[in-house]
Order: structure tokens, then C-alpha cells, then sequence
């Protein structure tokens, strides 16, 4: 049992935490959160020389054949100052779904360049109705002319409205199927919709979309377990981020307590005030350990196990990240409810992540199913 | 990283089961596996079987009489101690004033008392608190005068736990009454046996006989009972807490009350299934063991560096804060879950003997999040030494 990171993932962190400090600080996120991308392109392809946004890819797919682990560690260390690159979309939901799903020759075509930093990637999957349930969707894949026609409407795709090639989830005669596809294809319209953390995220809809039968990701019917796959994949993205998030906060916090005076003290001098501290400061190192579990798991083939911790630690967000969230805002007192100041930036995004990939109840009732 | 057991570790767990499973005396093994009411005579029994096959001390050099496992094979063995719901041996000999003595005794004190901690000769219980000292420690008022060769020790200590059952008695006691609060206190070993000594034990609101009043009345004490040196007994109580912090993780009792939770929830109906299968139950249940894997891991986490001879990282104290409070939370849920049925009280053969160790044992942890410094106080030092926030 062994909870340290080796010598190239310490070296990854800290490449990655000295970026976000000295290259990415918050006001790049505030200057880009009113940008139509919402991102630096240029940035992008940055990361992808710097090989991050291939950490976790095999080398035969021009990965650099590492483990999940450092995909969040990257994450972990982009949170510290919001960095709004499409990692999580594009790396995550876009490229472990190539990942499982994909032939060698759509390894090529669309993953590759992605690792490279040349495009990115989009997962559509949700529907309006569907919540956390991959295969409860109405999107349509019907055979014609050797290929298929996609109809239907997907929801909360992140970085759709960026996205060079879309991964999307539909009906086909034989269950749920994934088919990759450009996003400028005929019949495929993207409404671009704010979200509470100041990015974007795309509303797709599909009107008769053309594709061959070689954008089919794997068998038709392969799709849900893939997608179920992916979602575990993205929990635990999600869970290392949110370490990234209140750890930050935390932080932001003591150093508040330490330097605001009021009844001629520093504040943090108050009791009550200290309690808080570290009871936020217990939840916060819960949820880093239990991150490591999950980031550790999510490679793991046994669902029993996999699921067991990466449910737990998303929980973990729902309960403690969410309660360190609340809690930062409320120390900061007035000035923590202002747009001006940083801390009510990662309190949204916190709550974003919340809301992504199954929250509190979806994770519990999980778990009451399948752990222990 | 890497969260796995090797193939050898594995080996060890099986070997440890086999052996647990073998060595238990069976009426112990039926109660650990109905009730889990263990008497402090089953715990000295199983103390005596585990001194026999060497594995009292797992966590003692080799030395002097510890097994010269490494850290993931003392956390297994633990594991497999819990899991088995073997009876927990008294912490204050093996945890507290052993390992004490181990770092700071003198080589006369090590000889004298550490073989007889280890064949449960003699037993120990702690003098800490007062009527006027509990979470202000240092303020207490119990004196040590010197007469010559001798200490002449006199007041009172309170909350001393199974002193009924204890041979000897560490205790902090003032020696220097003009010196400041924290420095004129020693570390002092007292025999039970000494003439003056009166201990009056309290019931709890477990019914379990825990807690005492020990009196001591013109004691008479060797100065060869100075662990640590005169007026050098704050650095021992600091060195002492070290340890009760992840001796208080309480990993195990976790373990031990999820796995009975859930037996008796198994049994218990809830529109028309087994409560276990009843989705509103089953969340319940899920939500404090989702809690407990990730306590469990920062406990791992302190694991993995004493693994590599490392002090526990600072996470590490937090584990008393969490795991007090989440074992109070799962007493409290297995009491939920027995209904009306938790209202039994040390009955025999009205309720399942597991459902009669909750209630006694959902009472008695109340002290959990008191004992060994409050979780206010615990919060009052990591504020101030991890987090560094300012003092008033």
C-alpha cells in the first residue's frame, strides 16, 4: 500500500501546478468566461506538446501509457486557478470513450490529434430527460443506405459548441450506440448555453445527420456500458478536481481568517471561527484521500470495486466538497458573495461538478446496490 | 500509488484468520459472534492466548517483546482481529504507558515492567483527569512532594477506567507547585497495591464498569517511578496523545457495528422485505459507509507512512475528530433500525444477543467524542498547529 506519487507524476504536478500559477492565473478564467470559446486554442495546443493531454492513453494510440492517475493530477492542478481548457470534456468524456469504443483506424482519425493538442472532443450523451441515466435517451439511429441517419436532442454537451468531432449516443435497432462524427456535419446545430460556473456548455440537435457505418464506435447495442464506463471515468475526473477546488478554498480561507480583523482581532483568532476552519479542513483531506482510492480504482476492470470507492468519492463531493464550498464563502462574510472576489468563482464550479456525472443520491443509491 | 496487498501480505492475512478462528475459545467466539459483550475477563483471557502465541504487541520493537512485523502486516492483523470481533485488550499497558516506557523509561523500568504488561500480569489504567482538570489538563491539582528518597502523593483522579481491574496506574502529578501550569508536572508510575490508595468505581451510562475515582492519600512512591525526568511530565503527556490519536481512528469499532447493523437490518421487515433490501435503509446505511471508506483511507494513508518509517502526515489528526463521531452516527443508525427493539437493556433471550450490544454500547461511545481529549479540544489544537490560525 503506497499513497506517494513516483517521480515523473510528483514532476507532472508540479509542471502542471507551476502553469496554472504563473501562466493561468484567475483572471485568465475571468477574461475568458465572456470569450465565445471560452478558452485559448493556443493554450491547448501548449498542453498537448507538454504531452498532458495524453497522460493516460496507451502509447499505441499516442498516449504516453501512463495511468488515470496522472489525468488527475493534470485536474487536480488545473482547479487551482480554474484553467478553462476543455480537459475534463475533451481528455475524459471524449477520449476514454475513444479509448474503449474505438478501432484502431478512429484511434487515428480522432484521437490522436486530440492527444496532440490539433482538435478536441465532445461527449454528447444527455437528454433533456435522462439525468444520469445513459440509456433512458430518445436520440435515434436509423440504417439507411449502408449507414445511419441520427435524429434527437442532446443536452449539457461540454465543450460542444468547441468541439472538432462529437461523440453521441444514440438508438440504433440494436440498443444504444456510440458514432463519432465533425461537428459542422449536415443537420447538426449547436445553441451555445451559459453555465453557473461562467463556461459553456452546447445544446445539439441532430435533424436527419448522415454518417457512414464507419463512424459507429463498436458494435450497435456496446454503447450504455461503454458510456457507464465512461461515467466512472468522469466521477473520479470530476472528484480529483474538486480536491483541486477545496484544498484552493481552504486555503483562500485561512489566509482570510488570518488577516481580516474585526473587533480589533484577527478574526481567525475566534473560536468558533477556528472550528469551522478545521472541520473544513477535515472534509477536505476526506476528500483527498478518498480521491486517491478512486483516481487509483478507476482503472480497475472489477465493477464491484471500481464503483465502490469512486461512488464514495463522489459522494464525498456532494457532502464534504460542497459543505467546504459553502463554508469558505460564508468566512469571506461580505466580500465572499461579490463577483469581484475569486472564492465565489470555485464555490460555482464546485457546484457544477456536483451536478455532473451522478450526484449525492444517484452515488448513494449505487453504492447501497453494489458496495460491500 | 498503489492500494493493494502483496501476495505475501495476503498470505499473512489467511494465516492470521486461520489462527484467530482456531484460537478463540469457543463460548468467546459464540459472543463475539452473537452479543460482542465482552467482560474485561474475556479481554485478559484473549490477552493471555495472544501473549502465548506472541502477537501481543505487534506495535513493539522486537526487542522487547514485539513481533518485527512491518506496518501493512500490523494493520492486517488488526483488520483480522476486528473482522473476527475478537475481544480489545486494554489499551494502557500495550498502547499508552508501554510504548511510554519503550521511548523514555529507563533500562531498570523497561525490565521491571514491560514483560508483565505483555503476559497480563499486570494491568494498567490512566490518572489523568481531575475533578478540576479535564480539558484544561495542566491546571491539575494532584501533588507529589519529595521526601527524600520517596514521593508523598495526595488528591484525586477521575475518569480512571477499569482502575478496578488495574495492578498499576500512570498519572501526572505536580512537583513543582510554584513553577508555571504546564512545567512542574512529572509522569509518575504508582502501584494500586500502595497504602492510601482508595478506587471508587462509577457506573457508566453503558451499565459498563468503565469509569473510577481513585483517591490517593499520602501515597508513598519510589522516585524510581519517574519516567521522563522530574518536572518533564507535559512532554510525556504530549508524546502519550501522539498515540491516542490513531489509537482512536476507531477503525475498528466501525467496521465491528457496520457488519452488525447490517445483520440485524437483515432481520428486520420494512414494507414487506428485509430492511437490507429496502432502498430507503440501504441509503441510509451507504451513506455512512461511503464516509467510512474514505475515513478508512486517510487512516491508510498514516499506514502507508509509518510503512516507510515516516511520522503520519497531518492528516492523521484528524482521524480522532471523524472516527469518534462517525461511530456515534452508527450506533445511533443501528438503534434506528431496531426499532422498539432498541429499547432493550442487558435482557437475555428477549432480542437477538447482537441486538443487545448496541443499545449498552451506543451509550457508552457517547464518550467517544470526550475521552482522550474532546473533539473541541482536538479542533483548539489542529487550529492552532496545522492550520496555524491565529491565537486570541
Amino acid at each position: 500500500m503506497d499513497f506517494e506519487l513516483d517521480q515523473d507524476q510528483q514532476m507532472l504536478a508540479k509542471t502542471v501546478s507551476d502553469f496554472a500559477k504563473n501562466e493561468s492565473p484567475v483572471e485568465r478564467f475571468r477574461k475568458l468566461r465572456d470569450d465565445d470559446t471560452g478558452y485559448d486554442p493556443a493554450v491547448w495546443q501548449k498542453m498537448g506538446e507538454l504531452g498532458w493531454l495524453g497522460v493516460a492513453f496507451p502509447e499505441s494510440v499516442g498516449g504516453f501509457g501512463g495511468s488515470f492517475v496522472e489525468c488527475a493530477l493534470v485536474l487536480e492542478n488545473l482547479a487551482a486557478t480554474l484553467v478553462p481548457e476543455p480537459y475534463l470534456a475533451s481528455v475524459v468524456l471524449g477520449g476514454m470513450t475513444l479509448l474503449q469504443a474505438g478501432s484502431p483506424e478512429q484511434h487515428a482519425a480522432y484521437l490522436a490529434p486530440m492527444i496532440e493538442g490539433e482538435t478536441t472532443l465532445a461527449l454528447a450523451y444527455s437528454e433533456a430527460q435522462s439525468r444520469y441515466d445513459v440509456s433512458a435517451i430518445e436520440t435515434t439511429a436509423t440504417p439507411a443506405g449502408g449507414g445511419y441517419e441520427l435524429s434527437g436532442k442532446k443536452v449539457w454537451v461540454l465543450n460542444g459548441h468547441n468541439a472538432d468531432h462529437l461523440i453521441v449516443s444514440a438508438k440504433a435497432p440494436g440498443g444504444v450506440t456510440l458514432f463519432v462524427m465533425p461537428r459542422e456535419a449536415a443537420g447538426v446545430s449547436v445553441t451555445v448555453a451559459k453555465t453557473i460556473d461562467g463556461q459553456k456548455a452546447a445544446f445539439i440537435a441532430l435533424d436527419g445527420v448522415k454518417v457512414a457505418e464507419e463512424a459507429r464506435l463498436g458494435q450497435e447495442g456496446s454503447g450504455a456500458a461503454v458510456l457507464d464506463r465512461t461515467m466512472d471515468y468522469a466521477a473520479a475526473a470530476a472528484v480529483a478536481e474538486g480536491v483541486g477546488l477545496a484544498s484552493t478554498m481552504l486555503q483562500m480561507t485561512v489566509d482570510y481568517l488570518g488577516t481580516r480583523e474585526q473587533f480589533g482581532v484577527k478574526i481567525g483568532s475566534f473560536q468558533a471561527l477556528q472550528h469551522r476552519a478545521v472541520d473544513m479542513y477535515a472534509e477536505t483531506e476526506l476528500l483527498r484521500s478518498i480521491s486517491m482510492a478512486s483516481i487509483v480504482r478507476a482503472d480497475e476492470d472489477d465493477e464491484g470495486t471500481r464503483r465502490a470507492d469512486i461512488s464514495a468519492a463522489k459522494y464525498q463531493i456532494a457532502t464534504g466538497g460542497i459543505w467546504v464550498a459553502q463554508q469558505s464563502l460564508q468566512l469571506h462574510g461580505g466580500i465572499g458573495v461579490t463577483d469581484e472576489h475569486d472564492i465565489g468563482l470555485y464555490f460555482k464550479r464546485m457546484y457544477a461538478l456536483n451536478a455532473l456525472f451522478g450526484d449525492e443520491e444517484h452515488h448513494v443509491a449505487r453504492f447501497a446496490r453494489v458496495g460491500s | 500509488m498503489n492500494l493493494t496487498f502483496t501476495e505475501e501480505e495476503e498470505a499473512f492475512r489467511q494465516e492470521v484468520r486461520a489462527w484467530i478462528q482456531e484460537a478463540m475459545p469457543p463460548a468467546m467466539r459464540a459472543r463475539a459472534e452473537g452479543s460482542g459483550g465482552f467482560t474485561p475477563e474475556d479481554s485478559a483471557t484473549w490477552h493471555r492466548i495472544l501473549y502465548e502465541k506472541g502477537w501481543v504487541a505487534p506495535h513493539w520493537p522486537k526487542e522487547v517483546g514485539g513481533t518485527g512485523w512491518d506496518a501493512a502486516r500490523r494493520f492486517i492483523f488488526n483488520e483480522e482481529m476486528e473482522s473476527a470481533g475478537a475481544p480489545q485488550l486494554s489499551v494502557f499497558g500495550l498502547s499508552m504507558v508501554g510504548p511510554l516506557i519503550i521511548s523514555f523509561g529507563t533500562d531498570a523500568q523497561k525490565k521491571r515492567f514491560l514483560p508483565k504488561i505483555l503476559s497480563a500480569e499486570e494491568f494498567w489504567c490512566q490518572g489523568y483527569s481531575e475533578p478540576g482538570a479535564g480539558s484544561d489538563l495542566a491546571s491539575l491539582r494532584t501533588t507529589a512532594e519529595d521526601a527524600g528518597d520517596h514521593f508523598v502523593v495526595n488528591g484525586q483522579k477521575t475518569w480512571t477506567s477499569y482502575a478496578q481491574y488495574a495492578d498499576w496506574i500512570f498519572c501526572l502529578v505536580r512537583t513543582d507547585p510554584k513553577a508555571k501550569k504546564q512545567a512542574g508536572i512529572t509522569f509518575l508510575l504508582i502501584d494500586l497495591k500502595s497504602p492510601g490508595i482508595e478506587v471508587k468505581p462509577m457506573q457508566t451510562l453503558g451499565h459498563t464498569p468503565a469509569f473510577c475515582d481513585t483517591f490517593f492519600d499520602n501515597v508513598k512512591v519510589p522516585k524510581d517511578n519517574v519516567v521522563g525526568g522530574v518536572n518533564q511530565g507535559w512532554t510525556m503527556a504530549k508524546a502519550l496523545l501522539g498515540h491516542e490519536r490513531t489509537l482512536l481512528a476507531m477503525v475498528g469499532p466501525c467496521r465491528n457495528v457496520l457488519q452488525k447493523i447490517k445483520r440485524i437490518a437483515a432481520t428486520k421487515t420494512v414494507n414487506g422485505r428485509p430492511m437490507l433490501e429496502d432502498p430507503v435503509w440501504r441509503a441510509k446505511i451507504a451513506r455512512l459507509e461511503m464516509r467510512f471508506r474514505a475515513h478508512l483511507m486517510v487512516s491508510y494513508r498514516a499506514l502507508a507512512d509509518q510503512q516507510k518509517g515516516k511520522m503520519p502526515g497531518p492528516e492523521s489528526s484528524i482521524l480522532k475528530l471523524v472516527g469518534t463521531k462517525l461511530v456515534q452516527e452508527m450506533t445511533e443508525l443501528g438503534m434506528e433500525i431496531m426499532g422498539e427493539s432498541s429499547l432493550t437493556w442487558y435482557n437475555e433471550g428477549v432480542c437477538m444477543p447482537v441486538e443487545e450490544s448496541i443499545g449498552p454500547y451506543f451509550c457508552y461511545e457517547r464518550a467517544a467524542t470526550i475521552y482522550g481529549g474532546s473533539n473541541e479540544i482536538q479542533r483548539n489544537v489542529i487550529a492552532k498547529m496545522i492550520l496555524q490560525l491565529p491565537s486570541s
